[in-house]
């Protein structure tokens, strides 16, 4: 669907060369969600954009179904822009226009009759829910409301591609899953191919099948989500897991399939370096099956967790609890 | 008194408003251009940017009255005469022109940068992006600053008065100062406070009305 080669961009300013982008390589899927994510600055936002050329690319190609649109003149660019939707982490609406007019914009731009439009946005505005908001002004939207109608908008013209630029990252996490569950049934429903860049790791684990890792205008790493959760192959892929990966591990710990008590330890500073597990198992006439842990280390203390499975007596358990509590250790049954 | 007041007012008027459609008719399209060819521009042109910029610059530098003087010959040219509310017109909107320009630049420079990069993105032309998306989305801007050129000409034309032009200004110069007579000269000026109240107020109310954001 789409395939980079060797791209690159470099800004000039009067007496310095920024080189934004470094010969990037890379092939996206038709259907596929794919993300870019990076740091800022490490050029993703520039990728995404020389993919509709808003930016011109220095050098390379890419080619969008078999076509070199590096070659294009601006009237097949504009062609195909129309047929490539965009979305932005600010949203970019109309403020001026109301909702139906915002999504009618690109449906005018066709030179479409007016009942085809009315009829097109209608569908729209069902489609991302928001059906009674047609004669509302962006301003009286929140911020998921008009993503949903830059979304309908960016989809008005029945694009191949919908590129989504950070479009969640002004929104706050509830939101944000709404959002990502509209790409996502986007994708399905349509079979339309979505390129994302984001900074945040949530957003890849959430809809994303492959994502590339952005350093310094250079992908570092092209990986399926899955494998690059259990294998990344470099340390920056490492660090923008390990942001979420507390977080998955105790959500694929489903405690009522074990037969013991399932219990999360907490625990930071001092304590950490202690071996109270140990003591603990040593003293009471219990098994610990250790499930998950993770420690992070924060300026000079540590933070982190255990998840613990303990086989037992019942008061030998709560013995061992309540040892653990009295260790200053935080303890939590799942 | 209400029989030099009033044909003085219509003067004024009759200057004001001609000169407000011919220096925006001037102007708008030299605002415009400022806007879209400057650097990152939607029609990029740095050379033709520079250009507009320093004509603009120095018209603006020129005292009006010696604009106004300067300008004569372009009156005769135009409407016949140097004398009279008519050729004041032509005087009048040329040197309105390079400030209609700034105005319009700076309310067509308020619009989101995201707002145009997006319609770039829809496939906007250039000149679609001027008439869909920079005039419809500054206009409550444009309303403002279209008001305060009116009521800059308000200005303007009471000093082309001094030099034969009538109106409002010619009055409170020839009957006030001239002939002493204080109390014309306190109403001709407090006819123009009014006029420039009036039209402050609408302009505002219109402004605010029509804006959504």
């Amino acid at each position: 669907m789409i395939r980079i080669e060797n791209l690159s961009k470099s800004f000039f300013d009067e007496n310095n060369t920024v080189k934004a982008l470094k010969n990037i390589n890379l092939q996206i899927n038709k259907g596929e969600i794919f993300g870019i994510i990076g740091l800022s600055g490490a050029g993703k936002s520039t990728l995404i954009r020389c993919l509709n050329r808003l930016e011109e690319p220095t050098e390379g190609s890419i080619y969008i179904q078999g076509e070199d649109i590096t070659k294009f003149d601006k009237n097949r660019l504009r062609d195909l822009r129309k047929d490539i939707g965009m979305i932005f982490q600010h949203f970019n609406l109309f403020s001026q226009k109301t909702v139906y007019k915002n999504i009618a914009f690109p449906l005018e731009l066709e030179g479409l009759p007016r009942d085809q439009i009315e009829k097109r946005v209608d569908t729209l505005l069902e489609y991302v829910e928001l059906k009674d908001k047609k004669y509302s002004y962006p301003s009286q939207l929140s911020g998921g409301q008009k993503q949903r109608i830059a979304i309908a908008r960016a989809l008005a013209n029945n694009p191949k591609i919908l590129l989504s630029d950070e479009g969640t990252s002004a929104l706050d996490p509830k939101t944000t899953k709404s959002i990502l569950e509209l790409l996502r049934s986007t994708r399905d429903r349509f079979g339309i191919t979505i390129v994302l860049i984001t900074h945040q790791m949530e957003v890849i684990k959430d809809i994303c099948d492959r994502v590339a890792i952005m350093e310094d205008g250079e992908i570092i790493e092209v990986n399926t989500v899955e494998e690059l959760f259990k294998h990344p192959k470099t340390k920056t892929a490492y660090e923008f897991i390990s942001r979420v990966k507390s977080d998955i591990t105790e959500e694929i710990i489903e405690p009522n399939s074990f037969k013991g008590t399932v219990i999360r330890l907490g625990y930071s500073g001092e304590n950490a370096k202690m071996p109270v597990v140990s003591r603990m198992i040593k003293e009471f006439d219990i098994e610990a099956n250790i499930l998950s842990g993770d420690i992070n280390r924060l300026l000079k203390t540590s933070v982190g967790h255990l998840i613990l499975e303990l086989q037992g007596k019942d008061e030998e358990i709560q013995k061992a609890i309540k040892f653990l509590i009295d260790n200053n250790v935080k303890v939590e049954v799942m | 008194m209400a029989e030099l007041i009033i044909p003085a007012l219509l003067e004024t008027i009759y200057m004001v408003f001609f000169s407000t459609v011919f220096s925006l008719v001037l102007g708008f399209p030299l605002g415009v251009l400022l806007v879209i060819t400057e650097k990152n521009g939607i029609w990029e042109k740095k050379q033709l940017n520079r250009i507009l910029n320093g004509i603009i610059n120095v018209l603006r530098s020129f005292p009006f009255i010696i604009l106004m003087i300067l300008l004569f010959p372009l009156s005769r040219l135009i409407v016949g005469k140097t004398i009279g509310t008519t050729a004041a017109i032509v005087p009048l909107a040329i040197a309105a022109a390079p400030f209609v320009a700034r105005v319009i630049e700076s309310s067509l420079k308020e619009i989101d940068k995201g707002v145009i990069e997006s319609s770039l993105a829809m496939g906007c032309t250039v000149s679609q992006i001027i008439f869909k998306v920079l005039i419809p989305e500054s206009l409550p801007s444009l309303i403002l600053g279209i008001t305060t050129t009116i009521i800059n000409l308000i200005g303007y034309s009471a000093m082309a008065g001094a030099i034969g032009g009538g109106g409002l200004g010619d009055v409170a110069i020839r009957y006030g100062l001239y002939r002493f007579q204080t109390d014309v000269m306190v109403i001709a000026v407090a006819v123009i406070i009014v006029l420039v109240q009036g039209i402050q107020f609408i302009g505002n109310i219109l402004s605010n009305n029509i804006n959504r954001k």
